[in-house]
């Protein structure tokens, strides 16, 4: 029997700390180990007690990247718990502020950790030597997704003008329009950025995945909408503890997801494209069918080109938010709390993020539980792995490797996100 | 002196954590020039690297402070001139997401965007604990940089 083990200490080039073990036996993968070895990072318990209007700020720290969306999957959360709809206006800023993640995480993603792998280089570094232009206009484009975010938000990261019930301040129409002129050159960029990664070699591989996403309203999904999937899930936030699960796997200080009927699934930009492609803008459809995309891609590698199109619908609907906005006769509906349980799911870059708050009569909060992404995709990960990696047996170490490390990379995962529960249970035999 | 630092865009880029102890040195320094330096464009940075990199465009010099952990003396100062080669990677490679100060430096070479003149001042720390203030060491060189930086900066 011969054996093969593939380690890699440290993974590069994704957000936050982790590892992965592959081992194989006669020229089959027999496992693959993506190693999540950040700490926990308690945040559900330390949210219990505190006032359900400080979910949206606390738990925006759980991220640098993808603040929003742990503000929006909160706020969204209290207010079904609280029995409060946010529409209007209000809504509309919601979508534009989360507009502004998607455009600068995707960016970020697309150009500084993903596109290396296809180009052959180590990273963004090396990559902007030769390719100056791009990095270039890759920062100007985070940029644009950065100034909305900053109006909206009050600064760029982890902002601060998000409530439960609306916003602390909402901007004046006339703040909003340099942000259009940031916009129409972004989307130029956006444009050109979906033909740039659309030229990449790609493996021709595919799985066949369970895709998992809000499914919106004849519009594609941040906030608002079912969570479906591409076989036959349509159920409503209140409904994601029936169906899906969390274990705890010895190898990782993340949770895994599951589906419980049926196990792993796919959450992200696969699969809100694949559920969702019919809703984009005119300008994005029409440039995902030119970059060969069809109306369901399979395969992961490709998934940076859906990054690069839900980029260009980004800013697309961003400009029309901004054309149609009506100042809103308050910032925020004010809310009176009571006792309640209240759901959300919302479309964080990488995936689908799942809120739950139960709340005391006075508004504190009694329990919390949050599902991110990377934890929904890990077991789909190292499926890919197992699944991909036979095939790749035959090079070297260090092609091998790399091709393992990039076959992470196409879920873009957000370990410390993920990172944010431990339960230490003892047997002493007694 | 102050004018003609004025005519030529001069940054002292001062970057750290100051809720993480002695992350808070280049934050610290920032504060000592703010009360004796004019006609400098004094920024305080967390150090994430786009934005780094954004507060780079522009300027003829950067002077940069940052506190560094490469297992020298706590309060040890390194000055390194970085318009003559990268930084040493042990002392600037352990940012969490791979992606620090000396990969926002290089990410400028690359892009023809690093100043004509750019030098980083690095203060080695000790306690990098949650709230907590400066230990002795890094404070004290917190004042000796201030005054190189100073020196600097008006000697061009």
């Amino acid at each position: 029997m011969t054996i093969r083990t593939i380690k890699v200490d440290q993974l590069a080039r994704v957000e936050g700390e982790g590892a992965l073990k592959v081992v194989a036996r006669d020229g089959v993968v027999q496992s693959a180990e993506l190693n999540i070895f950040e700490p926990p990072r308690f945040f559900e318990a330390f949210l219990r007690d505190r006032m359900f209007t400080e979910a949206p700020d606390l738990t925006a720290r759980i991220c640098g990247i993808c603040p929003v969306a742990y503000q929006m999957s909160a706020v969204h959360a209290m207010e079904n718990a609280l029995g409060v709809a946010v529409d209007g206006p209000l809504r509309d800023l919601r979508r534009l502020i989360y507009c502004g993640e998607w455009i600068e995480s995707h960016t970020l993603h697309v150009h500084m950790l993903h596109a290396p792998d296809f180009l052959g280089y180590e990273g963004a570094i090396e990559m902007a030597r030769d390719h100056a232009d791009i990095v270039r206009r890759a920062l100007n484009l985070k940029k644009a997704g950065n100034s909305i975010i900053a109006l909206l938000g009050g600064r760029e990261i982890h902002p601060i003008n998000v409530r439960v019930g609306g916003f602390y301040r909402t901007p004046r129409k006339r703040e909003l329009q340099p942000l259009a002129e940031d916009l129409k050159r972004a989307r130029d960029w956006a444009l050109a950025t979906v033909r740039w990664t659309a030229g990449f070699d790609f493996p021709d591989i595919e799985r066949d995945y369970e895709f998992v996403a809000l499914r919106g309203d004849g519009e594609y999904p941040f906030s608002q909408g079912r969570i479906a999937s591409s076989r036959g899930l349509d159920i409503s936030a209140e409904e994601y503890d029936d169906y899906f699960e969390e274990t705890q796997v010895a190898h990782s200080t993340a949770l895994h997801a599951h589906l419980k009927t049926r196990g792993a699934y796919l959450t992200g930009p696969l699969a809100r494209y694949a559920l969702n492609s019919a809703s984009l803008s005119p300008l994005a459809r029409e440039a995902a069918q030119e970059a060969g995309l069809g109306t369901i891609c399979a395969n992961p590698f490709r998934s940076i080109i859906i990054r690069a199109v839900e980029v260009l619908y980004a800013c697309d609907e961003a400009l029309r938010i901004i054309e149609d906005y009506e100042e809103p006769e308050r910032p925020a509906i004010e809310i009176e709390p009571h006792a309640g349980t209240g759901y959300a799911a919302t479309e964080a870059p990488r995936g689908m993020l799942y809120h739950r708050y139960r709340l005391n009569p006075d508004g504190k909060i009694a329990d919390a539980r949050i599902v991110p992404p990377t934890s929904q995709n890990q077991p789909s990960i190292e499926e890919d792995l197992k699944t991909f990696a036979t095939a790749w047996l035959d090079l070297p170490d260090d092609a091998l490797r790399h091709r393992c490390e990039q076959t992470i990379r196409n879920h873009d995962p957000c370990i410390s996100c993920a990172t944010h529960f431990l339960r230490f249970e003892i047997d002493r035999g007694d | 002196m102050a004018i003609s630092a004025r005519e030529r865009r001069v940054i002292a880029l001062c970057i750290g954590n100051p809720q993480r102890g002695d992350d808070g040195a280049g934050r610290a320094v920032a504060q000592a020039l703010r009360a004796s330096l004019d006609g400098v464009d004094i920024i305080e940075e967390e150090g994430e690297a786009t934005s780094v990199l954004a507060r780079l465009e522009g300027a003829d010099a950067a002077f940069i402070v940052d506190a560094c952990v490469s297992g020298a003396a706590p309060g040890e100062i390194r000055r390194f001139d970085v318009s003559a080669g990268p930084l040493p990677l042990t002392a600037f490679g352990a940012s969490t997401h791979g992606f620090g100060l000396s990969e926002a430096l290089e990410l400028a070479r690359a892009l023809g965007a690093l100043p004509p003149g750019c030098v980083v001042y690095a203060i080695e720390g000790e306690n990098f604990t949650f709230g907590a203030a400066l230990s002795p060491n890094v404070a004290a060189a917190v004042e000796i940089v201030a005054d190189r930086l100073r020196a600097d900066i008006l000697g061009q």
